[in-house]
This record gives C-alpha cells, structure tokens and sequence, in this order.
C-alpha cells in the first residue's frame, strides 16, 4: 500500500520543529509500524537525506523505549500495544499517518521522535525499589504472601514504563506510573516496611519534576499497553494518607 | 510540612472533600425551592428565614463558603499547573478514550461560578446586607426572575453545564480520596448518573412548572 506520513522533525531541544510530509509506497501490511520507520529511513538515506530519529530496542512490548504518539494517539490506533508492537494492518492504502514525540514539560524532545525519558529513572532512583541485602536470592517461600495480593501486584508490576499514560493524559500526569510501581511493592509484605517513606519521596518527586495533576479522566488507562488500571491509582492515593 | 500540603494528591484531597461537601448542599436548597411550587409564598419565606437566622446554619453556611472558596482556588490552582505540564499541545489532536466530562471541568466550574455570582447579587447578598432589597421575600424575587425569558434560558443553561460538572466530580471525588472498591465503586458511578441528572432536573424543573401552569 501507499501512505502519507506527516512526522515530526525537530533538530534538537531548542529547534522549534515542524511536520515533514514524506509520501511512502509499497509499504507492506506485515510490517510493523517500526519497520515502517525503517524503511522510510532507508529510503532517505539513500537519498541523502537526515533519517528521522525515533527510539526503539527490544522490538517486543517489554523495554518501553519506542512510544510514538500516531494519528492523536499514544502507541496508535490499536488497543494495548506499544509502537513496537503496532501492526501495519490497521492502516489503509491511502492513508495519511501523523507522528509526533510525546509532548509533556517533563519528557522534552531531544531530536525528532526522541524525547528525554530521564524523568521516570529519576523516579525509580527516587524510590522505586525496596532497600535488601545483595547476595543469594533468598527462599521464596519464607514469605506468604496472599495470593490475591501477588495477583495485583503483578498487574501493576508488569508496567514497562514507556510513558504512554503521560502522553496520553490532558494533564501530562504520571499518576499511572508512579501508582503502578507504589502498588507493586504496596502489595507485598517486602515493600510494606517501607511503603510509607516510598509514597512520600515518590509523589514529592513526580510534582517536582514537572509532571501535571491527576484529574482522573481515564485516558492513561484507556491507553496502558499494559492494561495498568486506575484502581492504582486510587491505591495511591490511600498510601498516600496513611502516611501522614 | 508546605511540600506535603501543595503535594498533587493532597490539593486532590481538599478539592474533593470541599466537592462533597458541596454536593450535599445541593439537594437542601433543591428542597427549599420546590416550595416555590406553592401558591403560597408562606413556606417558602419562612424556610428562606430560617435559613438566614437560624444559628448552627450559619455554621454550615460559613463553611460551606470556605468549602467553596477552597474548591475553586485549588480547581484553578490544580488546571494551570496542568497546563502547564504540556507547554505545547499535540498538533494531531487528542483522540485518546476518556471521561467525557472531565475535559471540561475547569470550564464547566466557571460557568458555575458565574451563575454564582449572578445568583448572589440576586439574593444571597441581599440576605447579608450588601445589596438593598428585600430578604423577607425571596418567593416575588424568584417569580420576578423567571419571569424573564433570558434569565430563564440562564438558568437552564447553567444547571445542564452543571450536570456536566456533578458527574464527573461524583465519580472523581470518590477515586481520589481512596475510595474504589469492587463492588461500591460501581454502584457509586450509578448514583453519580442519577444524582448528577436529578439534582439539575429539580432545579430546573421549577420555573418550567411555573411557566407552564402558572
Ligand atoms: S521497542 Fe521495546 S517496547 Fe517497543
């Protein structure tokens, strides 16, 4: 099939940017949407022309480093996919497709379709993680744990942390993100013992870091590859009491 | 101590717990203005002086402005932060799935608060003092009001926007306190239907009946 692609091209921080339009033919509805990327780069490189910059490592839905906002939506027009996973097939000969970077004051672009992610390892250094001793991984067992619980927690641990929730959020909120990985250790015997300080430091770190308020319009959920639900959120919001 | 306080859950916090505060207050007036109904001004007169005099109402009544004052500085406060998270908009649009009415919260709530302001100098600050008019009749003052097709068309308009605004705080009020649960949270979202249709309707269903039968 023939395509229009309408992406963004930036040539770093502090260029303004603007749409190119790139008319790209014999496009295959077996490619995935990265692949698609590739080959237009190829095509411009054999042209002499700048490729456009866009992450990507593991290619599978698990690294979360390859979000794309396609067509007014983060990941495209497929449900609980990341980029990397979005198939060629949903588009149409014809097509006209517009790519942009995420957008949000705490995830800038550094080049094209590039944006600065730091903001989510800053959280995780923050406090996403629980203090223990390294060395043999101890008995797994010695621990119950509630099977309800661990359920729950899995859910919200399988968070790849590709943004998709503050690009999908009007507010540019990280709510999902931060909510998921609170509710990961929440929910464990392991991460109670310091669950209290972990709430604090972490919100206190989302608000400085640029990230807007939760006004819970549902569209991070609506648009999680993971299918991370807002109940974490709401479960972030009691941890958040109970530790004052 | 001030980190915690401008923190976006506990602004969140405040913000819905003033909302609910609020909510409550809703169905009392509603209440007192079906009285209107009645083709004696008697009722209507006596539960507006009540109101007015009573002294534990005035209690509620001095809260129930701070719940207001607070509702609307940390709605303003929350949205421009929010805006100013994303300096620059998507330019191919937000189609993203979402709570219809949560778009609009801070648009519906200042059409809100201009209805306020209008419904204040009408009546609320006659009661005070602040305007000159008469506090021991608010029945001719309501009839003397709806008896202007604009005023009406007003009126209307503002309670629908406020529909719009009740059923998204219902919800919204409730997930950021803490409150889902797995079978509540459901049954919470169905009354948020129903609250937030009835409550408008019964308002505005009273200069509609006059209109019409009056
Ligand atoms: S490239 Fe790893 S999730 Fe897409």
């Amino acid at each position: 099939m023939n395509i229009t692609l309408k992406i963004w091209r930036q040539k770093n921080k502090e260029d303004k940017g603007k749409f190119v339009t790139y008319k790209l033919n014999n496009v295959s509805t077996e490619m995935t949407f990265l692949e698609m990327l590739d080959y237009l780069n190829e095509k411009l490189i054999k042209e002499d022309q700048d490729p456009v910059a866009f992450d990507s490592d593991c290619r599978e839905g698990i690294c979360g480093s390859c979000g794309l906002y396609i067509n007014g939506r983060p990941n495209g027009p497929q449900k609980s996919v990341t980029t990397c996973q979005l198939s060629m097939s949903v588009f149409k000969d014809g097509d006209t497709i517009t790519v942009e970077p995420w957008r949000s004051k705490a995830f800038p672009v550094i080049k094209d379709l590039v944006v600065d992610r730091t903001a989510f390892d800053k959280l995780i250094e923050a406090g996403g993680y629980i203090s223990v001793n390294t060395g043999a991984a101890p008995e797994a067992n010695s621990i119950p744990v509630k099977k309800h619980n661990a359920d729950r927690a899995f859910e919200a641990g399988v968070c790849i942390g590709c943004g998709t929730c503050v690009a999908a959020c009007k507010n540019a909120s990280a709510m999902l993100f931060v909510s998921a990985k609170i509710s990961q250790l929440a929910l464990l015997p392991q991460g109670r013992v310091e669950a209290k300080e972990r709430v604090r430091i972490l919100v206190e770190k989302m608000d400085e870091l640029g990230f807007g308020n939760c006004s819970n319009t549902g569209s991070c959920e609506a648009e999680c590859p993971k299918d991370i639900k807002l109940v974490n959120i709401a479960r972030l919001n009691r941890e958040y009491y109970k530790a004052y | 101590m001030n980190k915690v306080i401008a923190s976006s859950v506990s602004k969140k916090f405040v913000m819905a717990l003033a909302g609910l505060f609020l909510l409550t207050f809703l169905p009392v007036h509603l209440g007192i203005n079906l009285m209107l109904l009645k083709a004696d001004p008697e009722p209507f007169n006596s539960a507006a002086h009540f109101m007015a005099t009573f002294p534990l109402i005035k209690v509620v009544e001095i809260i129930l402005i701070l719940a207001f004052l607070v509702h609307i500085f940390t709605g303003i406060v929350v949205q421009i932060q929010n805006w100013l998270a994303r300096p620059l908009r998507y330019r191919s649009g937000n189609k993203s799935e979402t709570s219809f009415f949560s778009r609009f919260m801070i648009w519906t709530g200042g059409a809100i608060f201009i209805f306020l302001i209008i419904h204040f100098t009408n009546f609320y600050f006659i009661k005070l003092g602040f305007i000159e008019g008469d506090a021991e009749d608010f029945y001719s003052v309501a009839y003397q009001l709806f008896a202007i097709p604009g005023y009406n068309i007003f009126y209307w308009i503002c309670f629908i926007v406020l529909g719009f605004h009740l059923y998204h705080a219902f919800t919204s009020a409730f997930q950021t306190l803490g409150l889902n649960h797995r079978i509540w949270t459901p049954i919470v979202n169905f009354i948020a239907v129903f609250y937030a249709i009835l409550i408008p309707a019964g308002f505005v269903s009273i200069p509609l009946i006059i209109w019409l039968f009056k």
